[in-house]
């Protein structure tokens, strides 16, 4: 359940929005912030976790350390 | 083209449409057309040369045609926030309402808002013609946002024309839809078409669900611009390509992105200066990247127009600009007022009002005509740059201490050309002159011979002497052509009488910083 979005980094941009496979990324606050329960790391879907690849602020979308890493169901 | 060609026009003094289409057809870029060199507007035969279906494209653009940007505005809704690429040019955090440049942006618009934005414009300012979608980030990586305004637009105010700016990444995946929501005029900003040179100024793009950096990204970049550019000009729709001039990086090389261009089919080449300032937090502004001097980009916009017409007078503004080019109306029109006005379309209002507007240009020609005839038979190889104030119409009609910006014209004996237009801060606040923003306004202009105003005070126009800049106010409200015509004749006619000496004059700077002045 992992990525997060710093939020004082955020520049509500959007572009990771309409990139997320798994529609776990909303506007809230006038930031974007990802849903821990529905993000899966891209893992199944891509190569690389897209919130990452599309950010344009480096180490803005990045794993949320307090919580567990996702496992993909076997 | 061979500019010249439409001074020879002048021996007849008849004022027509195709005179002013003489002029947009020099910044149309003769022989675009698919490449086949047809140089059709080098001759003055006016509106016979340009198609018509390209003069009604362009005629009130101003960002197409220079002639259109005195008498027409335009507007930029902010509906594209997200982009695909970066570039080391750009930091989309950095956000001043003082500040004019591309990227930055106050407030997000949702299409709805964005449609009643401009509807509200429209009523306020009946000049207003074209409706632009640049961003903040880019209209094609915000597809459905950007396509819902043009369809809310294109449904209610079909008489408005609709332009975007893209960086062309993903142009040739929606080609068939800039067709359908009849959007004629795109503008694809390319830098490079080497890739190698691409890496220095693009750090990555977002491409298919994957991140590509330095070279494979760059070449990426350039293919699907190229072929965006290829697909829209067979569609006939008008294109421009927009590049930032970055000194040691691209500078020579944008002489090979216009040959590229050009034989592409792009209708006009706007060669931009680099703005980098460390507080923009751009990685160039950081790395100390150097913008080019005034005279560095008129060097290479001179060397480019051989080969195409170039725009010179872009003011490089904001994703939510209004009003005419080199002035900001958008904060008169936040969402908040404009969520709150009564909004009535009335488009024969609209219709009168730029039928005034033609007459007022075609008066202009007329005045410049007979101008030019004067000067006919005299033959120097001078040539001057002088500044201009105004706020618009073609007039000098702005008071030299209340000049956001100067227009630059080259006078010669083939007449005036604008060649640019220098940003700068007001002089005059709260009727105090400040001499700090003086200084930087003559550095701005120090490349010019004289300055036209509608007015000026004593203290400036001692230093601008000083500074070997003529204060001109004996044209105040006068079209700016004539009036410069007539100056340039009565200067040649004191050079040549022995009365005073020509000297040439030093480079000017460009300003890089945020406007700090209210607008």
């Amino acid at each position: 359940m992992p990525f997060k979005i710093i939020a004082s980094q955020c520049t509500s941009c959007s572009a990771c929005e309409p990139e997320c496979p798994n529609v776990a990324i909303r506007e809230k606050g006038g930031t974007f912030v990802i849903d821990p329960k529905k993000c899966t790391e891209c893992i199944g879907h891509f190569d690389e976790p897209q919130c990452v690849a599309v950010c344009p602020v480096d180490n803005t979308c990045v794993i949320d350390t307090s919580l567990p890493r996702y496992q993909a169901p076997v | 083209m061979d500019v010249s060609a439409q001074h020879d026009a002048s021996s007849s003094n008849v004022a027509d449409v195709g005179e002013i289409m003489q002029a947009i057809a020099e910044h149309k870029g003769c022989g675009t057309t698919g490449g086949s060199g047809k140089a059709s507007c080098g001759s003055s035969a006016g509106q016979g040369d340009l198609p018509t279906e390209i003069w009604e494209k362009v005629k009130n653009h101003p960002c197409y045609s220079e002639e259109a940007h005195h008498h027409y505005a335009r507007m930029h809704v902010a509906v594209a926030p997200a982009c695909n690429i970066q570039c080391n040019y750009c930091n989309r955090k950095y956000d001043c309402a003082n500040e004019s440049r591309p990227g930055v942006v106050s407030e997000k618009l949702t299409p709805e808002q964005a449609a009643k934005k401009v509807l509200a414009v429209a009523s306020t300012i009946p000049q207003m013609t074209v409706l632009g979608i640049a961003g903040p980030g880019d209209p094609l990586a915000n597809p459905d946002k950007t396509f819902k305004t043009f369809e809310l637009i294109y449904n209610t105010a079909p008489d408005i024309k609709l332009c975007l700016s893209t960086n062309g990444l993903m142009l040739p995946d929606h080609v068939d839809t800039i067709a359908k929501y009849n959007v004629d005029h795109v503008t694809i900003t390319i830098n490079m078409v080497d890739p190698e040179i691409g890496a220095k100024i693009y750090p990555w793009i977002f491409y298919k669900h994957k991140r590509y950096t330095g070279y494979e990204a760059a070449k990426i970049l350039t293919d699907r611009q190229l072929q965006g550019l290829e697909m829209l000009t067979e569609r006939g729709i008008l294109c421009k390509i927009n590049s930032v001039m970055i000194p040691g990086i691209n500078d020579q090389h944008l002489v090979e992105v216009n040959k590229a261009v050009k034989s592409r089919g792009a209708f006009l080449h706007n060669i931009m200066p680099l703005i980098s300032a460390p507080e923009h937090g751009t990685v160039f502004g950081l790395n100390g990247q150097r913008g080019p001097s005034a005279q560095e980009l008129k060097a290479l916009q001179d060397s480019c127009e051989g080969e195409m017409n170039m725009m010179r007078h872009c003011r490089q503004c904001r994703a939510d600009a209004v009003g005419l080019l080199g002035e900001d109306r958008s904060a008169e029109f936040t969402t908040e007022k404009i969520m709150a006005m009564e909004v009535k379309y009335d488009a024969d209002t609209r219709k009168a009002y730029q039928a005034k507007v033609e007459e007022e240009r075609v008066a202009k020609v007329t005045a410049k005509q007979e101008e030019l005839a004067e000067l006919a038979g005299a033959s120097s190889d001078i040539k001057v740059l002088v500044a201009v104030a105004t706020k618009g119409s073609g007039l000098i009609n702005e008071h030299f201490g209340h000049a956001k910006e100067f227009q630059v014209y080259e006078l010669s004996t083939a007449g005036a050309k604008f060649v640019g237009h220098r940003r700068v801060d007001l002089y005059c606040q709260g009727g105090y002159g400040e001499e700090d923003s003086l200084e930087t306004i003559i550095r701005a202009i120090n490349d010019c011979h004289a300055v036209f105003v509608a007015k000026i005070g004593g203290c400036p126009k001692g230093d601008l002497i000083k500074a070997g800049i003529e204060p001109v106010d004996q044209y105040a409200h006068e079209f700016i052509e004539k009036s410069a015509i007539s100056w340039f004749k009565a200067y040649l006619d004191k050079v040549n009488g022995g009365e005073i000496a020509h000297v040439e004059r030093g480079d000017a700077a460009i300003r890089q910083g945020a406007l700090i002045s209210a607008a």
